[in-house]
């Protein structure tokens, strides 16, 4: 007989499982879906650019024996005591509420181990991460939750917030479930409801009004310490120009891989620049103007590993930031919680619905029983080694361009593997002289 | 007395001056010529009267002192106070008092938009007319208004209360108009007597504050953001 021949199944690239998934959850639910982190797309990124290493036309550094500086000191424009970091890596601003006490103390401890800062957050400075941070960035955020001037005075920098990765031109939510005593309390708010963190902040709006509460911040600290502002990646060309030119001593620009506490998935995914695509326009604005090194450029969203530190010191920034990589070493999605992810339905690894307070790994959590599976010190212990592997790597990858700083890197020593990252990079095409877009 | 002359002297060099001061000083500035950031970052229980007018964030994130302008003030005035008290015999810009935490704020004249965006327990007194949107997102603490408000009075408010003796264009999302109880009314009487307030009539003042709908997210709600 025949064999008759029968059609495979026809799936659709448009309509494919995850999208009906997230049709059919709209509609049951009628909310759009909030979590954390930053986006998960495939987007063109450090992957795709490659170093050349030297040869003949340049010599190496021998990898034990030669030195390859890694300090780098950020806010020396205008402060009179900028930051003294031993490495070119700092730890990001996250907020204690969005994170319990225990992890905010565990990246305190950590930084100060390797001699890094450490960032507050919406929420305001906690006595332990204070207590545990030697060089401690203060948040100047919209909500100004716990905002207040003993502790901006404590504070070793401040940062300016005006955006986020996640959500450029978007505020914040910390949901009713995570707002236990303390939280309520340092936020001025009522336990149990949600928190809006407003997208813009209250008392200015544009550049000019900028350049005056950055006036006002160095009149109450005396100009002591450096203002960071730190923007989200959306045009960095223009608003690094502004934030330099608004009296920033160090700019931050943070690209759509960078995490949040708790944002619509539409927002993470739809808003943004990837932040391959951010550092050579912030790098130019600051050229143009005559102030790069001088204000000092951190490039933060989706930083994992030292390579990628080595090509956005590459590419010019003076600095890197972590967060979502920060929490995975202190225990974020650990394999060993798997059974406990199961539970919420999820698994290690993907995980990412911070705002309800449940992490097994008592990290993005209130719930004090959850916390207690955190060991600060253990924390702590884990970033420090996480942050050590990451500038090794980093100089292995110095050294073999033949330089003796981190930020003796530059373009040249790169090529792209994609026409993509090669436009976005400002660097040729493996193989190629050919730069696109220019 | 001392005297801090403008004309004399840098912001930094009288800032720097006001805030290393002893307590119970009293500082007189002259020639203030609309200055930004002047007199921020107090500390200590001391007086300053500036005579003229100031620009933006005068008297930010003060605790414990007596700022009087004898004149107008910019934007911000009084931002993310703690507590002491701030007094303007004119006019105020926009964002008046934004996420204060403490003290008061006493305005002769009126206050612009914004006016106590975000309070979180400073008390904010207008004896004029306050713009749109006053005591948006206002989390604690309370903005009296002698004259009328702007439109979206309280809009997104939290538990601060309001308090308007004219009338208003229009209430923001979740603002309601209260019952005037007589705690309230105390409550009111204590404010101003604080801020030596005299003429005033208790009677003409409606309250107003949060309906507490939008407190937690509820997707039939979307459509009043």
């Amino acid at each position: 007989m025949k064999r008759k021949s029968i059609t495979e199944p026809r799936t659709s690239h448009t309509f494919d499982a995850y999208t009906n998934s997230e049709i059919r959850r709209a509609a049951e639910t009628g909310i759009y879906d909030i979590r954390g982190g930053g986006s998960k797309r495939n987007l063109p990124n450090f992957d795709d650019l490659l170093f050349l290493g030297a040869s003949i036309s340049r010599y190496p550094l021998e990898g034990y024996r030669e030195s390859c500086n890694t300090k780098v000191i950020l806010g020396d424009r205008f402060s009179s005591n900028p930051l003294n970091l031993e490495i070119p890596i700092t730890v990001a601003g996250m907020s204690f509420g969005a994170l319990s006490a225990q992890a905010k103390e565990a990246l305190g401890r950590g930084a100060s181990l390797v001699g890094t800062s450490t960032t507050t957050g919406d929420g305001g400075m906690t006595k332990e991460e204070r207590g545990h941070s030697k060089q401690l960035v203060y948040q100047l955020l919209p909500s100004r939750y716990g905002m207040n001037p003993d502790d901006l005075r404590k504070a070793d920098a401040i940062e300016i917030v005006v955006g986020q990765g996640a959500k450029p031109g978007g505020g914040g939510m910390l949901l009713g479930q995570k707002i236990n005593d303390r939280v309520a309390e340092m936020r001025t708010l009522p336990k149990g409801i949600d928190q809006r963190s407003p997208c813009r902040h209250p008392d200015w709006t544009g550049p000019d009004d900028m350049e005056i509460k950055i006036l006002e911040l160095r009149e109450i600290t005396g100009w002591k310490v450096p203002i960071f502002v730190k923007i989200a990646g959306s045009r960095p060309y223009y608003d690094v120009a502004l934030a330099a030119k608004s009296g920033a001593d160090v700019v931050v620009v943070d690209g759509m891989q960078g995490g949040t506490a708790a944002t619509q998935e539409v927002f993470i995914e739809n808003v943004g620049m990837p932040t391959l695509a951010c550092v050579r326009p912030a790098v130019r604005a600051l050229q143009e103007l005559g102030l790069h090194r001088k204000v000092q450029l951190i490039i933060s969203g989706g930083i994992r590993n030292g390579a990628d530190v080595a090509k956005a010191l590459a590419l010019g920034a003076d600095a890197v930031s972590i967060g979502s990589a920060a929490l995975i070493a202190l225990g974020d999605n650990d394999p060993r919680y798997q059974k406990d992810y199961e539970k919420l339905g999820t698994t290690a690894g993907s995980f990412d619905d911070w705002h309800e307070g449940l992490d097994p790994a008592g990290i993005t959590t209130q719930d004090k029983k959850l916390a207690k599976r955190l060991d600060p010190k253990l924390g702590g212990r884990r970033l420090a080694n996480y942050l050590n592997v990451m500038t090794m790597e980093a100089q292995t990858i110095a050294r073999a361009c033949g330089k003796n700083d981190l930020r003796n890197l530059e373009p040249e020593d790169l090529c792209a593997l994609t026409v993509e990252a090669a436009a976005m990079a400002g660097v040729p095409l493996a193989g190629t002289n050919w730069i696109p877009g220019t | 007395m001392t005297i801090l002359d403008f004309n004399k002297l840098s912001l930094r060099d009288i800032n720097k001056t006001l805030q290393g001061s002893d307590k119970n000083s009293f500082f007189s500035i002259r020639n203030p010529k609309g200055s930004h950031a002047l007199a921020v970052g107090i500390n200590k229980q001391i007086t300053v009267k500036v005579v003229g007018s100031v620009g933006y964030y005068c008297a930010g994130m003060n605790k414990f002192s007596d700022i009087k302008v004898e004149g107008s003030a910019g934007p911000g005035l009084g931002e993310n106070m703690m507590s002491g008290n701030i007094h303007v015999t004119g006019d105020v810009s926009q964002y008046a008092g934004a996420s204060g935490h403490g003290g008061s704020i006493l305005v002769e004249g009126n206050a612009s938009s914004r006016c106590g965006i975000s309070m979180k327990g400073v008390d904010i007194i207008v004896k004029g007319n306050v713009g749109h949107m006053s005591a948006f997102m206002a989390q604690k603490g309370n903005l009296v208004i002698f004259g009328n408000a702007g439109h979206a009075l309280g809009d997104s408010i939290y538990e601060a209360n309001i308090y308007v003796a004219g009338e208003v264009a229009s209430l923001g999302a979740d603002c309601i108009e209260k019952k005037m109880t007589k705690k309230h009314l105390s409550k009111l009487e204590n404010i101003l007597s604080n801020a030596n307030v005299s003429d005033y009539n208790l009677d003409t003042f409606r309250r107003f504050g949060s309906a507490r709908s939008l407190y937690n997210f509820n997707v039939d709600n979307a459509k009043i953001y």
